[in-house]
């Protein structure tokens, strides 16, 4: 077993929901998902919209909600993390920049959470310092110490939230969507923070709908699908053509950029209770080989990279 | 805790100053004001047409144990004007308050307005304080046993709030007067005042010593629903996505309940207090019955069964305001303190 800052095996994310009276049922949102972050590394997890990506850092930080299931086994530093040493690294070790305005208190003026909570009146002194310079950094002026989240606009909202991972030091970074609703030189800006943050050795979990934002700041990409991770790819893998890409689903993603083909795929991504003992992406693969209905891949190693994907295991 | 809460409204309030819009805060208390006033007419009208239909008959009140020759009772007749059609009784009952008269009560013999307000003022002491302790303690139980979720403590503060909330008013006060009073022995078990003696001949003691028991059931009734209210609430609001952030930067425990959690239920707490006024009322009613309290809600009874026209409505009238005060308020607190709601329109 390797040690990165942040390893991730074989995490299962479902909920348990109650069909039809007493009925149980699994809804699985993300199955068998496994990654690695290094220190200094940043790696961007891409998926679409309620494709499980928050849920994801929730899982890491602790704090999904009651009812969400949570298997697999998630390593910090070669360390277990368990409820109790989630709680006691979060918020020092590990950071998250969450996804909206609704994860501020809506009753509390903007400096006084961003501080958060302090033990003495010289620590409060010191954070209040040290926060008003990140917000000067961030173009935030004097009177948004004092708003409410609800008088800040989308782009001021974002900085804030970039902020709040900024005043500790922590070892790992996991950001949340950073991005959307920002301005090009706001998004070039943040993604600038992430990159600094990165350079000063700390890890970067980059959670993203955005490719484009993911292949500006990333090292790896682990793309999403159907609730399945089917390749951690290098950054490199998106050049040349995209001829190091290696599962079917990435290639056409790729080919679907703008700059690229701007090729569309059709169809939608199968519902996650759809898939039972085959792959995700079989109703729309074009290199089907015989084991492919009737197994799920599983993420394996291929040279520095992550593939699930039959094609690739013999 | 009390000092949170102290500097929590002070915070609050003081930070809204700046957003306040006295205009639109009169604005809005002109429209309710004029709603009031409408819906007291009605009131008043609804009120005097079912004791025009009751049995009551005031003269028979006025003139009970007095030696009246038949002469005497025409003109008194004519005089309440019981013979006039009721659209000539209102209007005329009307003009008078206009001009600030409620009339003469027929049990206190005294002025209609020095009735209530003697009464009155006796009766916020005993509503306000009650108040003040269900609010505060009902808030703290309702916080404790959110924050102690599903624990031997939640359960225990949910069972009291269920049994209080289903069991009936006059029974809980009669079991308070049966341990405190007969059993204990305490206090005095018939504590009030006759009717008609002077409440100032009454020693601040004596009185205090009146009050404490009321005072007592009143609030022990009044913990519940506010109990129960702000539990609920700051179990929703502790699976708040900022309540997860926090979460996520490290604050734990009661911190958390500390920072986020009392800031965002005490303000929906605080309206629910004042929209409890009506419920405050009527079990002033019960309680001040039961423990013989000189207050409004026993001279309203008085009034109902002794045919005391003129005071019953005059009661009417002083239930309505205190019932409208507590809304309006509730309203104000809510539309313009909350920071969120004070700038929209
Ligand atoms: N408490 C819950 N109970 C049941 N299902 C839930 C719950 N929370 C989330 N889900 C399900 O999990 C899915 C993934 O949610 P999540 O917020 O992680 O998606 P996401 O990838 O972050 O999407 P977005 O891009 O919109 O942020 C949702 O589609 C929802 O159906
Ligand atoms: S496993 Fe089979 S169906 Fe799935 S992507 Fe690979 S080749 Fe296509
Ligand atoms: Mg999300």
């Amino acid at each position: 077993m390797s040690e990165n800052l942040l390893d991730v095996y074989n995490v299962s994310i479902s909920f348990i929901q109650y069909v039809k009276g007493l009925n149980q049922k699994n809804l699985k949102v993300i199955s068998d998902l496994s990654l690695s972050i290094d220190e200094g590394e940043i790696v961007a997890v891409l998926g679409s919209s309620g494709s499980g990506k928050s849920l994801l850092a929730h899982a890491i930080l602790g704090i999904l909600p009651d009812n969400a299931l949570l298997n697999g086994e998630m390593y910090y530093k070669g360390e277990l993390l368990n409820p109790e040493s989630k709680e006691r690294l979060r918020g020092d070790d590990i950071a998250l920049i969450p996804q909206s305005v609704n994860f501020l208190d809506p009753l509390m003026k903007i400096s006084e959470q961003v501080i958060g909570e302090c033990d003495s009146e010289e620590e409060e002194k010191e954070l209040k310092a040290k926060q008003r310079k990140i917000f000067e950094k961030y173009n935030l002026g004097e009177e948004v110490d004092d708003m409410y989240p609800f008088q800040l606009s989308g782009g001021m909202a974002r900085r804030v939230l970039v902020s709040t991972a900024l005043l500790s030091n922590p070892k790992l970074v996991i950001a949340d969507e950073p991005t959307p609703g920002l301005d090009e030189a706001a998004l070039e800006e943040t993604l600038n923070y992430l990159r600094d943050m990165a350079n000063n050795n700390v890890g970067i979990l980059l959670i993203t709908h955005d490719i484009n934002a993911a292949l500006k700041v990333a090292d790896k990409i682990a793309i999403f699908y159907a609730g399945y991770v089917i390749e951690i790819a290098n950054i490199d893998d998106f050049k040349n053509n995209g001829e190091n890409l290696l599962h079917p689903y990435t290639k056409a993603l790729y080919h679907a950029l703008p700059d690229v083909d701007f090729k569309l795929t059709e169809g939608h991504q199968p519902l996650r209770d759809e898939i039972n003992d085959y792959c995700p992406y079989l109703d729309h693969c074009p290199h089907c080989v015989d084991k492919c209905d009737s197994e799920i891949p599983k993420l394996v190693k291929h040279g520095d990279k992550y593939i699930r994907c039959f094609k690739y295991t013999e | 805790m009390y000092f949170v809460f102290i500097s929590l409204i002070i915070e609050i309030i003081f930070s809204g100053g700046l957003f306040l819009n006295k205009n639109k805060i009169l604005l809005f208390l002109a429209n309710r004001f004029v709603r009031f006033i409408i819906l007291l007419i009605f009131v008043i009208v609804l009120s005097f047409i079912l004791i025009d239909m009751s049995p009551i008959d005031p003269i028979k009140t006025y003139i009970a144990n007095k030696v009246v020759s038949p002469d005497q009772v025409a003109a008194l007749q004519s005089y309440w004007g019981v013979n006039e059609p009721i659209t000539v009784k209102i209007v005329n009952w009307l003009g008078n308050i206009v001009q600030g008269n409620l009339g003469n009560s027929l049990i206190f013999r005294a002025p209609v307005i020095d009735v209530i307000l003697d009464r009155f003022v006796a009766s916020l002491v005993l509503m306000f304080s009650s108040w003040v302790i269900s609010g505060v303690l009902g808030f703290v139980l309702g916080i404790i046993a959110g924050f102690k979720r599903d624990t031997f403590v939640d359960k225990l503060i949910k069972y009291y709030c269920y049994i209080l909330q289903s069991a009936p008013t006059f029974w809980i006060a009669l079991i308070v007067l049966m341990i405190f009073s007969i059993y204990l022995g305490w206090f005095p078990s018939g504590l009030g005042v006759p009717i008609g003696s002077l409440s100032q001949n009454v020693t601040f003691f004596e009185w205090l010593n009146r009050l404490i028991l009321p005072a007592f059931t009143l609030s022990i009734l009044g913990v519940a629903q506010i109990a129960l209210y702000t539990r609920d609430k700051l179990i929703g609001e502790m699976s708040k996505d900022y309540f997860l952030f926090a979460k996520a930067r490290g604050e734990t425990g009661w911190s958390l309940i500390k920072r986020h959690g009392i800031r965002n239920v005490l303000l929906p707490a605080i309206t629910l207090q004042f929209l409890s006024f009506s419920e405050l009322f009527g079990g002033a009613v019960l309680v001040e019955q039961v423990f013989t309290y000189p207050g409004i809600g026993q001279a309203a009874v008085s009034a109902g069964l002794r045919s005391d026209v003129p005071l019953l409505l005059g009661i009417v009238i002083f239930s309505a305001i205190f019932v409208f005060v507590g809304n309006t308020l509730a309203d104000v607190i809510y539309n313009f303190v909350d920071p969120r709601l004070r700038e929209g329109d």
